[in-house]
């Protein structure tokens, strides 16, 4: 216990990269999500297939593969002047955005058939009927999986810790060399309880609120 | 259900669409265009770069490290499954200190990420136990007791959906409530979560690369010692597509699997009207993200 309060500070910064990390890649893979659920369920071939390739690539590709690509690979191609964080978060945002994508979409087949022929009958078109009937609908039913994918990507930030981002999970190999490990193994799993948990108990609250009777 | 979105096309919106079709793959072609030029333009296609692939010795550490893989997938997968099965007959228990524990034990583990759990072993047993587990058991280690919790939920969430009148008939004949889990529910959960199942499985044949990180010599790690060798130019990005290549064809085979099981155990509902396949929910119970 006492290793925990004399480094508070560093399970504190860990944590801090820790809740940046999921934020940042949170938001690109829930808008690249959306995008590409948009292109799957389009009249449209040419962003339907591609869209659908992509996904199947991430759903089937190691998280450790792909960090593995962008962290080491982007200096390779010459993208320099990024720091490993801002790798990590891509990694991060285009592994989930397949998975948010895939929620999405399932949410759209959530919503009955019915809706969208009426959307269509009263004339709207392909977009409106997204935009106007389908998605607000879609979104409501889907705060649940969304929430599974979204805690998932939490917990995969710990991968971070194998290519240089000193995230919550670095703090338990940086004491261990204090040998601290195992009250610093005991702390960072408590951390991410906390973290998980509130997390899921946050959502459930928000799935509830959102909550509509068909 | 896409088709219900858009109406079946008419002149005008053919002709939207065929130049949004140009427009999309002029769009995709660009962003390929980029990508492969920011390769070639830096030495990825060339011949140095990928001669490692014809070397004896180097393919032998790749296959090596692929078997390794293979090897911590199978003890994980069946470790897995075994604590599954254990943990949701716990959770389904009628007795309140059985069915605790288990629940509790699937909410923690469940809220861990599995890098964290191969810490525990792995950093864990020098300062507890005075002796260092190899790192294949880590990575079992960690594989099986988030997967384990996880495939938990799944057979619980098919036992619960096995209709009633099932359990119902089974006390009605006399069976014991571990008879009627082994005999009755057990098989109809078991058979109607199997592509859930395997989606899990995947999802353990992935995580076997999260050994990587704690050094474990699986593919990525051979993979990692070729890009080492300045002889080869560092080939980081050819030994990541190598490698990246050889998981998703493994991960595909078996989602393939999955979707054909799920496809032929929908035909059979379909053969059969208002039999036991009636309960089951349907699979946006979806593939569990992975961790």
């Amino acid at each position: 216990m006492n290793v925990i309060i004399d480094n508070a500070d560093l399970f504190w910064a860990g944590m801090k990269t820790t809740l940046t990390l999921t934020a940042a890649s949170a938001a690109l893979a829930l808008v690249l999500g959306v995008l590409l659920a948009a292109c799957r369920v389009s009249p449209v071939p040419s962003l339907r297939i591609p869209a659908a390739g992509f996904v199947n690539l991430m759903q089937n590709l190691p998280l450790t593969v792909l960090f593995f690509l962008i962290v080491f690979g982007a200096p390779k191609v010459d993208i320099r002047g990024t720091s490993y964080w801002t790798r990590a978060v891509l990694a991060l945002g285009l592994y989930t955005a397949a998975f948010v994508c895939e929620v999405v979409r399932s949410g759209i087949n959530t919503v009955p058939a019915g809706q969208a022929e009426a959307a269509r009958a009263i004339g709207l078109g392909f977009t409106q009927n997204l935009r106007l009937v389908i998605l607000p609908q879609a979104l409501r039913s889907v705060v649940g999986p969304m929430a599974s994918t979204l805690i998932a990507l939490t917990k995969n930030t710990s991968v971070a810790v194998g290519f240089s981002v000193l995230e919550l999970t670095s703090v338990v190999s940086r004491l261990n060399e204090g040998g601290k490990a195992v009250p610093a193994l005991f702390g960072v799993a408590l951390c991410y309880l906390v973290l998980i948990l509130a997390m899921s108990w946050a959502f459930e609250l928000l799935e509830r609120r959102v909550a509509f009777a068909r | 259900m896409s088709s219900v979105l858009f109406d079946e096309p008419g002149p005008a919106a053919k002709r939207r669409n065929a130049v949004l079709t140009v427009l999309g793959a002029v769009l995709v072609l660009f962003i390929a265009f980029v990508a492969v030029s920011r390769l070639h333009a830096s030495g990825q296609f060339e011949g140095r770069r990928w001669e490692w692939i014809e070397y004896e010795g180097i393919q032998r550490n790749l296959l090596r490290g692929l078997i390794t893989t293979l090897k911590a997938f199978a003890i994980a997968a069946f470790l897995s499954i075994v604590l599954g099965l254990g943990l949701a007959v716990g959770r389904l228990s009628t007795r309140a200190w059985v069915r605790w524990p288990s629940t509790a034990v699937v909410t923690v583990f469940r809220a861990l990420p599995v890098v964290v759990l191969m810490y525990f072993p792995y950093l864990g047993a020098k300062p507890l136990l005075d002796t260092s587990i190899p790192l294949l058991w880590c990575v079992v280690f960690g594989l099986t007791v988030y997967n384990g919790s996880v495939l938990a939920e799944i057979f619980r969430a098919g036992v619960v959906a096995v209709p009633k009148g099932q359990q119902e008939a089974a006390s009605a004949i006399g069976l014991t409530r571990a008879q009627t889990l082994r005999i009755v529910l057990f098989p109809q959960a078991v058979r109607a979560m199997l592509p859930t199942i395997i989606s899990q499985l995947v999802v353990v044949l992935k995580d076997t690369a999260l050994g990587f990180v704690i050094g474990f010599q699986e593919l990525l790690f051979e993979g990692q010692g070729i890009t080492d060798e300045s002889r080869f130019g560092r080939p980081i990005i050819p030994v990541a597509i190598v490698v990246g290549a050889v998981y998703v064809v493994l991960c595909s085979l078996l989602s393939l699997l999955a979707t054909r099981i799920e496809r032929r155990s929908g035909s059979a509902v379909r053969r059969r009207p208002g039999g036991f396949a009636n309960g089951i929910p349907d699979a946006d119970a979806a593939p569990l993200p992975s961790a």
